[in-house]
């Protein structure tokens, strides 16, 4: 039978395909929905959200340990914070096949960089297997598992944005159950102790040389012939780029098993080529170790190594050739940037928090960093997960010390918090930190989706847990001023920021209130007053000063012939933001 | 069957653009093209511009096309429509639903909506301009805008007797959400000639 699937949906089948009872991941554009699709297999496996991207990897390390078929997956700058782990693992090997989806993003769609994270599979001399399309994205995943187990490594298995996100037909398969190895101790294997690694780190050069041979002989790098005048060396969402581009004017070389490369099949093809060309996305990874092997190639002196690919950047970087377009008028062209939701509890606070001056406001990766952009102009920085606090700590301490004068506030979201926050909130606590730690408590990992998280009551699976109670855990780690605020009130929301910068030492504010977007549980609409509200300007009183579109919100538009302000009855959920914003009571409940 | 067909839909995040994608996907698949389809996930939907990319025939490879591409640009909202203007192929088509939303620039006050996208676009390439809120308001369901557009689509691409369109409707939207549909699915056939 033939679906229908994003490149994440086939992964998630092709792992179910594959025996895989045990998976965990954190949620991150491009990668998340690979997890939220195993999780509909609850019969034959468990799907854990983990609260970050290294617990995912270890919990998988244990589940490979114990002899089971394990999968992470991640965004690419998650393996960034699973590297502890996975370096190591990259000596210590396997027992259960284990794969680590990389979800690369080219082109930055929803991501701080678009590092190219081929070079983690070198980096720590494991396996790397790259798919094209959603068909290959099942077949493949089920090939790493066996990879990995074959030659004791783990696997990384490297999507890109346009992998994971293209729908392409799958065919489906039975499910293999793949029978648990027995449990055996091995203290030599996975005791990573000096004594030990020193052990170990031959038998790993060792496999790097046994797995090259593999390499060259496995399907998953195949020679397409056509015209020899050409040929192209490319794998990933590349090849399809360059089969749109050349069809059957030039032969390819199709890379599914992208490290260690198959140089002798590469220097083969080679020989059978006049020019040789290395399509890739981002750096010229395989192009590079072409080189240092002396295989002559043209590769990123033509193809862009910045942003994403596409089979128009291809045909004019390779053929000269540019398609006829159909150009507007430019001046019809207005941006769309993204924006808070109309009713978003961010909105709130970000008011309130942009009229303070004297602030420096280091943010964090969340919808909330939607508070940089204009009208509410709030944050001064967003590096990775959890810097809020750390940077803020770091900043006011130099502050401090140099006698300048600024105010710091941190702000992260839940989730964010769990992530690695919480770390960097133990050391603004114990090293007597003098900064502002803003909890964005909106009850759910928003901007991916609405993933469950550990403050949320239940897990992935649809199971009840315990729900972290944060003003409890904030006031355990030591920090004293702790308070929680409903952000959409803004005269409490103003009066927590005053008396939080009067506080002398570390103070959190926790602000609680759920995303307008999520499906509200029992116990939300038990504690939140989430009834159907709406606000109304009163034309009359408006005096067209545009405080409220100050807001950024998105119902709120500004007439400019009536000189008035107007607000969208379908967008508007009534979160009276703009009601207290508006210096002239010209903003009133409707039916009141 | 050989040639591949690209379609641009593009408008606001939150106008259903995704699930006309799907009910177009599931009808060429039934007709027995090779499909693939591209969209863009996260950040970018929260009120900001938001693209997906059907392309089908006998084989396709890539999931997305490049400029001067598309056979037909469906706009589900007025300004969108010359952000994407130049994917289209010039002698292909452009099927404009005549909605404003603003964006978060003009609510601002920063800028103003910007006039005469219609006519701008109109005597540039071959246009199509239909009221899909007021007709989607006429079937007391403001939200089959978005399967409106997606009749007019399959009429203007000359696609309504692949499949029995009925059918991929009935699959792809909720049970009691059909019948609606699939009036909207005729309201927007009906649009182009």
């Amino acid at each position: 039978m033939k679906v229908l699937l994003t490149g994440n949906e086939a992964v998630a089948r092709g792992a179910f395909e594959a025996g895989v009872t045990y998976a965990s991941a954190y949620p991150g554009t491009p990668s998340t929905e690979i997890l939220e699709n195993m999780a509909d297999y609850k019969e034959h496996m468990i799907a854990e959200w983990a609260p970050n991207e290294k617990v995912a990897l270890e919990t998988v390390i244990g589940a490979s340990m114990a002899g089971a078929r394990t999968i992470a997956a991640m965004k690419h700058v998650g393996v960034n914070v699973a590297a502890d782990p996975l370096f190591t693992i990259g000596y210590t090997g396997i027992t259960g096949g284990l794969v680590l989806v990389s979800a690369d993003d080219p082109g930055c769609h929803s991501s701080q960089n678009e590092q190219d994270n081929r070079y983690y599979a070198k980096f720590a001399k494991i396996a790397m297997v790259e798919a094209s399309d959603s068909q290959e994205s099942k077949d493949y995943v089920k090939a790493a598992f066996e990879i990995s187990e074959k030659f004791d490594v783990p696997v990384l298995f490297r999507m890109t944005t346009r992998v994971c996100h293209s729908k392409g037909l799958v065919e489906l398969s039975e499910r293999v159950p793949f029978e648990v190895i027995p449990y055996k101790k091995q203290p030599q294997k996975f005791i990573a102790a000096p004594a030990h690694a020193k052990m170990l780190h031959p038998i790993v050069e060792d496999k790097l040389v046994r797995m090259e041979a593999f390499s060259n002989e496995t399907p998953l790098n195949r020679i397409e012939w056509g015209s020899k005048k050409i040929g192209i060396v490319t794998s990933g969402v590349a090849y399809n780029y360059a089969k749109e581009v050349f069809g059957d004017d030039a032969s390819y070389l199709k890379l599914g098993f992208t490290f260690p490369l198959p140089m002798d099949k590469i220097r083969a093809f080679a020989n059978e080529v006049e020019t040789l060309y290395v399509i890739e996305e981002l750096e010229p990874f395989i192009e590079e170790q072409m080189k240092v092997a002396g295989i002559p190639c043209i590769g990123k002196e033509k193809i862009p190594r910045i942003g994403e690919l596409n089979p128009d950047i291809v045909a004019k970087a390779l053929l000269g050739i540019e398609r006829e377009t159909v150009h507007p008028d430019a001046s019809k062209i207005v941006g769309r940037p993204p924006t808070l939701c109309a009713g978003c509890p961010h909105r709130g606070f970000f008011f309130s928090l942009s009229k303070k001056k004297n602030v420096v406001i280091t943010g964090d990766i969340g919808c909330y960093t939607l508070g940089s952009a204009e009208p509410l102009n709030a944050t001064d920085s967003v590096i990775c997960m959890g810097a809020s606090i750390s940077m803020g700590h770091g900043a006011k301490k130099a502050f401090e010390i140099n006698n300048v004068d600024k105010r710091v506030v941190s702000v992260i979201g839940d989730s964010t918090f769990f992530h690695t926050g919480i770390n960097s909130l133990i050391h603004v606590a114990y090293n007597r930190g003098n900064t502002v730690s803003v909890i964005l408590d909106n009850r759910i990992t928003g901007m991916t989706g609405h993933q469950e998280n550990p403050g949320t009551g239940y897990t992935l699976q649809g199971d009840p847990a315990n729900i972290i109670d944060i003003p409890q855990l904030v006031k355990s780690i030591g920090i004293e001023h702790v308070v929680s605020v409903n952000p959409l009130k803004l005269a409490e929301m103003d009066k927590a920021l005053e008396d939080a910068f009067a506080y002398d030492g570390p103070s959190v504010i926790i602000t609680r209130w759920p995303c307008v977007l999520k499906n509200f549980t029992e116990a939300d609409l038990k504690e939140f007053d989430l009834s159907k509200k709406q606000c109304v300007v009163i034309e009359d009183k408006c005096k067209g000063c545009r405080v409220c579109t100050k807001t950024g919100c998105p119902a709120i538009s500004f007439d400019n012939t009536t000189k008035k302000a107007k607000i969208d009855k379908y967008m508007c959920v009534g979160c009276e933001v703009c009601l207290q914003a508006c210096p002239f009571k010209a903003i009133e409940r409707a039916g009141e | 069957m050989s040639e591949v067909k690209n379609i641009l839909l593009c408008g606001v995040g939150g106008q259903g653009i995704i699930l006309a994608s799907k009910i177009l996907a599931t009808g060429l698949i039934k007709a027995g093209y090779d499909v693939k389809m591209s969209e863009v996930h996260g950040m970018a939907q929260r009120g900001g511009s938001v693209t997906t990319q059907v392309r089908y025939g006998e084989k396709v490879y890539s999931p997305i096309i490049g400029k001067g591409q598309a056979d037909v640009l469906v706009s589900f909202e007025t300004m969108e429509t010359p952000r994407w203007l130049d994917f289209v192929k010039p002698d292909g088509k452009v099927v404009i639903n005549a909605y404003e939303i603003p964006s978060a620039t003009i609510l601002s006050g920063a800028a103003d909506y910007p006039q005469g996208v219609i006519e701008d676009i109109s005597s540039k390439i071959n246009t199509t301009v239909f009221k899909a809120a007021e007709l989607a308001e006429a079937l007391g369901n403001i939200k089959t805008m978005n399967v409106i557009i997606v009749g007019a689509l399959v009429k203007a691409m000359g696609l309504e007797e692949i499949v029995d369109w009925n059918e991929v409707i009935a699959e792809t939207v909720k049970g009691k959400f059909v019948d609606v549909n699939v009036k909207a699915f005729n309201v927007g056939i009906a649009q182009v000639k």
